[in-house]
């Protein structure tokens, strides 16, 4: 019987029928960072219980470390003990922790790929819901929660129930100016917040087939804010190029063997999918959000939805909760609302590509005055290859600030904070009230290069025109 | 180790109304600074709860007649964002051991059903009809039948859902996996050997 990856994955990796019906799931590759972990490995020792395969769990520490220091002590006691904790329980049990002296450290979702971690027809979990990220590969992989990181430490498995897997085809081809993450951000407009509840993505056609492993990585990512706990994109050829030589990706005559077994993996031709929904890459515009959650976007051209035109009860109680918050008037364009920070970086767009696709476009323009701009590389990895290109001097000519790798601004867990009501353009992946940092901050989301174009207009602007970008 | 069998859930109950009520929205990010759980509770909602000074804004939780409430209702989608187990974590220690909501994100009702937080679900009108009881009685008991799916209150009684693979941890005291994982560690090693990519 003909099946998709999913499927071919998951029955790869069980490992038997629990009680209640559930999975008892078999994790090959584990991720874990500092916020999430701590409490996990202090179950572990309140259990006396070891872990199960430390070779097959890796560290790397994002969230707290703050971009603009790079010794320890670290201004914030709090993220300091953070860090020692994550530090001594790898020591304890064994684990491999890319701390930041090794050179390797960067957002965990950006770090797994970058070493070869991340591979074809494999499981992964991590206390993080972008997890998600890593299915670019054709991986099936999940956040979890801390009890549920106990579990993989402690076993190498958890309790699952199986998903149902949804084909999303995107097809023909993007125009101009048009990124991943106009891509993912229209895909949650039309389905929902919600609409993936239940479900695995798989992501394919033409406009995937073209993407680089960045921009799959990019949709990948914001599976979850579609309600959808994994996404994935066949492996093919860009995927094994782009492992390859990567320090954790087999080597000689086990890499071979090893993309014969990837390919299997792949979804046979004619599977089943639980539900197929088909989108024309033409209908897809450069798409920033006007609310609070990533489902709330429009198109660059677009005016700002009006309550009084909702259709449902709770469309227009929805509306109005978040122009509330937002600020902003119904009707009016989104085109022209004046910003304050403009954020390029985390695990959805602060990978190499996405800084040499703004440096592009950058070189030689400068952020309006009153704009905070700061470019925080995803991995030590990413700010060292963007270095050597020398596209750090071409954020930094243009009035962008150059940071140490982390998640920043994305979730504000460092200094790097909004203040006030301040309206943030943001290459991020949620808009949740309070998400950058202040309780009434702002965030609209947008692809890296919307963000640049942001942060030279001073307003919410088209990227397309301020840099003059059009088919080539 | 051996576990509680939740079969019901008994308690005084207060509305949070709204749908998409997210993860960050019930603990935020700045409480996550922390390699415990303990003291999460005081950060529920905390900015939708609390001024940056400490002064209190109107909300359900800070109205005295819903104080020491065990049971939560609220709307659709409720928990959605981030996997941080931070979030159920905070609602449990706040004191609560139910939640009744029109519907649930994926991770976040996994990572209740985990700690023992019972996460139904039921219909908007019939949440309604719990809230507006409530609005009148605040002190009445609800009663949440976890084997039955049901929720009552008074002399009324509304249909609730809770997922079956749920329920049954829930009841049969198997709703920490652990034991039941360990237990399977042969079988684990079975599995890891037909995966190359497992090998050290
Ligand atoms: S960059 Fe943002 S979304 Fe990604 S792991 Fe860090 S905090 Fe989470």
């Amino acid at each position: 019987m003909s099946k998709n990856l999913f499927e071919k994955v998951w029955d790869a990796h069980t490992v038997r029928t629990l009680a209640n019906g559930q999975t008892q799931l078999l994790i090959g590759t584990h991720l874990i960072h500092e916020v999430t972990s701590p409490q996990a490995f202090g179950m572990l020792r309140d259990l006396g219980l070891k872990v199960a395969m430390p070779h097959r769990t890796f560290a790397t520490v994002d969230h707290i470390v703050p971009t603009d220091q790079f010794a320890e002590p670290y201004a914030d006691p709090l993220a300091q003990e953070m860090m020692d904790a994550l530090r001594q329980n790898c020591a304890e049990f064994g684990i491999t922790f890319f701390d930041r002296g090794t050179g390797k450290q960067g957002i965990v979702h950006i770090v797994g790929p970058e070493q070869g971690i991340t591979q074809p027809g494999t499981t992964i979990a991590c206390g993080d819901s972008h997890t998600s990220t890593h299915g670019a590969f054709g991986a099936i992989a999940f956040g979890t929660g801390t009890t549920q990181i106990r579990d993989v430490l402690a076993t190498q498995t958890i309790a699952l129930g199986k998903l149902k897997v949804r084909r999303i085809n995107v097809t023909g081809r993007l125009g101009p100016g048009v990124y991943a993450k106009d891509v993912i951000l229209h895909i949650i407009r039309v389905l929902g917040v919600n609409g993936g509840t239940g479900f695995a993505y798989e992501y394919g056609g033409e406009v995937f087939d073209r993407f680089t492993m960045e921009e799959r990585m990019t949709v990948c990512n914001m599976s979850i804010e579609g309600g959808a706990r994994a996404g994935y994109v066949n492996p093919d050829e860009t995927t094994f190029a782009f492992l390859k030589g990567r320090p954790y990706a087999p080597k000689g005559a086990a890499w071979d063997a090893a993309v014969l077994r990837w390919k299997s993996f792949a979804s046979d031709p004619g599977c089943k999918f639980d539900d197929v929904v088909t989108i024309d890459a033409a209908v897809i515009a450069p798409t920033v959000t006007w609310g609070i959650n990533p489902s709330q976007g429009i198109a660059i051209t677009e005016s700002i939805p009006d309550p009084a035109k909702a259709t449902a009860v709770d469309e227009k109680a929805s509306i109005e909760e978040a122009l509330a918050y937002m600020k902003l008037k119904p009707g009016a364009p989104i085109k022209g609302t004046k910003i304050d920070v403009a954020f390029i970086g985390s695990c959805t767009n602060g990978r190499l590509s996405d800084f040499q696709e703004v440096a592009r476009h950058l070189k030689g323009r400068r952020v309006a005055p009153g704009v905070k701009a700061i470019a925080v590389p995803g991995s030590q990895g990413v700010r060292v290859l963007c270095e050597q290109l020398g596209l750090d001097q071409i954020f930094r000519d243009a009035g962008f600030e150059w940071r140490e790798a982390g998640c920043s601004m994305c979730l504000a867990m460092n200094s790097d904070k909004l203040v006030g009501d301040q309206l943030c353009a943001s290459s991020s992946n949620r808009n949740f009230k309070g998400r950058q940092g202040s309780p009434t901050g702002r965030t609209i989301l947008m692809s890296p290069l919307m963000v640049a174009a942001a942060a030279v207009a001073g307003t919410i602007a088209d990227a397309r025109e301020v840099f003059h970008v059009s088919a080539n | 180790m051996s576990l509680e069998k939740i079969t019901r859930v008994a308690g005084r109950g207060v509305c949070v109304p709204g749908n998409d009520i997210d993860t960050d929205r019930i603990i935020p990010a700045r409480y996550l600074k922390c390699v415990t759980f303990d003291g999460l509770g005081e950060g529920l909602f905390y900015d939708v709860r609390k001024n940056p000074d400490g002064s209190e804004k109107p909300h359900p939780l800070n109205e005295p007649r819903f104080k020491g409430a065990q049971i939560l209702l609220s709307g659709a989608n409720f928990g959605c964002g981030s996997s941080r187990e931070h979030a159920p974590q905070a609602i449990q220690k706040y004191g609560f051991k139910a939640v009744v909501a029109e519907s649930y994100a994926e991770i976040f009702f996994g990572n209740s059903t985990t700690l023992g937080l019972v996460c139904a679900t039921a219909q908007r009108a019939d949440i309604a009809q719990v809230a507006a009881a409530l609005d009148a009685h605040p002190q009445a008991e609800l009663v949440l039948d976890v084997t039955a799916q049901e929720l009552r209150f008074g002399s009324q009684s509304i249909k609730v859902g809770i997922r079956d693979t749920a329920r049954d941890a829930l009841v049969n005291g198997r709703w920490d996996p652990i034991a039941e994982l360990l237990e399977g560690a042969g079988a684990v090693k079975a599995t890891a050997t037909g995966l190359p990519y497992l090998a050290k």
